[in-house]
């Protein structure tokens, strides 16, 4: 168990507590987890330029070869670089983001004492499998990205990911007719896996883009503030 | 049994009140002899002229030098040293104690040191600095002459500045040194290493970057004013041509 | 003293971090040093009697309460690499999280007050051991293991070796890893009387060398 109930006096904090040493609230951290090339920093950076002109935020990249996703996001520009961290995870990355959370906090609270103050910190996994999750010391909420063209069934397989995310992003969805997903069936799949927990279909080249999950994330922030 | 030589020499070094530097204290013994040479610009040069080799088992040689404020010492050596065993028993000890005052400069630059077969000997650098004292110190092993295998071989280098620990590295090789010495964390096969040490107060403001300096080498700012050069290589020549080139890059 | 104490301070799921970092291992492998459980071994022995030694030995001193930011400003010297230095200072502020929330302490609390960027990670170990009632010899015991572990477990990912020669490499290694901890102990006693000078000092100088250029690697798996 990670969080305790004491307060902390020191310097830093323990895990999850929601304030910072000085008292003030902390800064909201949603992870983006979900298998490789399913479009976690295409997301991440979208959701950068859909809400950076609202709210202070901020990204720590987590790679299997570091600082790849962070160069990318950095390369596009979707935020000045203070406010851009890459933690380093010896291969493992679902050990970073869920057994082993010590160097994403400190990332975490670095980002807020030195970019800071924050409203928001995404956490974006490097690309692992259906099984990798974000521990509860680390995030508040995760969503789980996956794609159509990773194949229609997987939402149905199931997985902590797919079953457990506080949000489920499928993405690419004007790729399903080249690669033969079959949208219907994926959303009922993730309904029934899922029950009530939302499912977000989108395509970042065509339509709304990320609104979706900007309005998701956006709803947990109101949640967070009040 | 019998017992090794003990030897000790001595050099302090002042500024002489017009531009330069004297030495009031000059003193070599046995085979740590002293001559003065002619330095470059306000320094004063000595060397040290091994009368004969050694050390050998059981020897205890201590070189002592004092540099005081404004005072600039160069200190080099006529030739390598060989540690090569000895009659007596035991381990040879090589002291080295070294003192700089704030304005003062050391620039300690001797030839190599050389681990023969058969030799053992532990060599022990101290060197106190206080706060803007300057230093430029060299040390260069090689691992046995030509084609022969190394003696055993144990060297710490200790500098401090104003009584805070600055740098505190020691290397064992050779027969009898704990294991992994010659393996791919420590010396992987290399025969020759070296330290060069820089020590000086405007560091401080301005640290020098890490730097590569191809695969076996590396300089590396200290905390504190000061950077390491750490460098590996197969033989004495190419070793001194790796500090050379550092060394001349920081100056 | 607490044996199962011991156990969850040494358990590699401990979660302080060291998951991310290879002690060298990385840069061994690209250069061609290490190639196998053979050559494995041979690196983790080296890196035991030098790094390990003196992390044992910075870590027993912590555990039989000599001070820790004397301590640590013994750590930087023993440490000429910057990229050590902070690979080494970032693994003492995770252990610190880890060790705080795990076996609350003042000592620790004070320690976080002094270096909010974390101490040298043995000197803080050595505190987490105090805390958690373990000591000197435990102490030690834990960083002597883990300058042998995280390079055998790293090399597993590198090199997919087999995970049984990797294991069986630590279990030859474990009569010297037991000297290296009894050598690190007593020159910790040392220290109470003596002062840091009294710490070993032993260096292996293509650990420092090559963290540089691990340092400076655009792509690699581990943080060092």
């Amino acid at each position: 168990m990670m969080h305790l109930d004491h307060t902390h006096d020191g310097p830093t904090a323990v895990s999850a507590d929601a304030q910072r040493p000085d008292g003030t609230r902390r800064a909201l951290r949603i992870g983006l987890g979900g298998p490789v090339g399913s479009g976690k920093t295409a997301t991440v950076a979208a959701l950068c330029r859909a809400l950076r002109d609202q709210i202070s935020l901020a990204v720590v990249t987590n790679d299997i070869y570091t600082r790849e996703d962070a160069e990318f996001l950095l390369r596009e520009a979707v935020l000045p670089p203070e406010r851009i961290t890459a933690v380093e995870t010896g291969a493992c990355p679902h050990t970073a983001i869920r057994d082993d959370i010590s160097a994403n906090l400190e990332a975490v609270e670095d980002l807020e004492d030195e970019a800071g103050p924050l409203d928001l910190i995404l956490v974006e996994s490097g690309g692992d499998n259906l099984t990798a999750t974000f521990s509860k010391g680390l995030v508040d909420a995760q969503i789980f990205v996956i794609d159509v063209a990773g194949g229609d069934d997987i939402p149905r397989k199931g997985g902590p990911g797919v079953t457990t995310a506080d949000l489920l992003v499928v993405n690419k969805t004007d790729l399903a007719p080249y690669v033969g997903s079959d949208l219907a069936r994926m959303a009922a799949d993730a309904k029934a896996q899922r029950a009530e927990l939302p499912v977000v279909f989108q395509s970042l080249r065509t339509g709304d883009g990320v609104t979706g999950v900007a309005d998701w994330v956006r709803a947990r922030l109101a949640a967070w503030a009040a | 049994m019998t017992t090794g030589v003990r030897a000790t020499a001595r050099i302090v070094a002042r500024d002489d009140g017009r531009g330069g530097t004297s030495l009031p204290v000059l003193a070599g013994e046995g085979p740590l002899a002293l001559r003065r040479t002619r330095g470059s610009g306000d320094e004063a040069r000595v060397m040290i002229v091994g009368a004969m080799s050694g050390p050998l088992g059981g020897d205890h040689f201590t070189v002592q030098a004092e540099v005081a404020k404004g005072a600039l010492l160069h200190v080099g050596s006529a030739a390598a040293t060989i540690a090569l065993p000895g009659q007596a028993k035991g381990e040879a000890r090589y002291d080295v104690r070294l003192h700089v005052a704030a304005g003062g400069e050391l620039r300690w630059l001797p030839e190599q040191l050389i681990s023969a077969q058969g030799s053992e000997l532990y060599v022990s650098s101290r060197i106190d600095l206080a706060h803007g004292a300057r230093l430029i110190h060299r040390e260069e092993q090689v691992l046995g002459r030509a084609g022969e295998q190394p003696g055993r071989l144990t060297s710490r280098l200790t500098v401090r500045v104003g009584e805070r620990p600055l740098l505190d590295q020691e290397l064992a090789c050779g027969p009898g040194a704990p294991g992994g010495w010659d393996g791919p964390a420590v010396l992987a096969g290399h025969r020759a290493m070296g330290q060069l040490v820089v020590v000086r107060p405007e560091f401080e403001r301005d640290p020098v970057q890490p730097q590569q300096m191809g695969e076996y080498a590396a300089l590396t700012p200290l905390a504190g004013p000061a950077v390491l050069v750490t460098a590996l290589a197969p033989d004495a020549l190419q070793l001194r041509r790796v500090l050379d080139q550092a060394l001349q890059a920081l100056t | 003293m607490s044996r199962a104490a011991l156990l969850v301070l040494a358990d590699g799921r401990f979660p302080a971090g060291g998951h991310a970092h290879s002690g060298g291992a990385e840069a061994a492998v690209r250069a061609g040093r290490i190639t196998g459980a053979a050559s494995l071994e041979e690196f983790c022995r080296g890196r035991l009697h030098t790094a390990g030694l003196v992390s044992a030995s910075l870590a027993a001193a912590a555990a039989l309460g000599a001070d820790p930011a004397a301590l640590d400003t013994a750590a930087d010297a023993r440490t000429p690499s910057p990229a050590l230095r902070v690979a080494a200072r970032r693994l003492g502020r995770q252990l610190m999280r880890a060790a705080r929330a795990t076996w609350p302490s003042g000592e620790l609390d004070a320690l976080a007050g002094e270096f909010p960027k974390g101490a040298h990670q043995p000197v803080v170990l050595g505190l987490a051991a105090r805390a958690a009632g373990l000591g000197a010899d435990d102490a030690a015991h834990c960083v002597a293991y883990e300058s042998v572990s995280g390079p055998a477990t790293a090399t597993v990912r590198l090199l997919s070796l087999d995970p049984f020669d990797a294991t069986a490499v630590l279990a030859r290694l474990a009569p010297e890893l037991d000297r290296v901890a009894d050598q690190a102990v007593l020159a910790a006693r040392r220290t109470l009387d003596d002062g840091v000078d009294a710490l070993p000092a032993a260096s292996a100088p293509l650990l420092e060398i090559s963290a540089e250029a691990h340092a400076a690697w655009a792509v690699r798996l581990f943080a060092s």
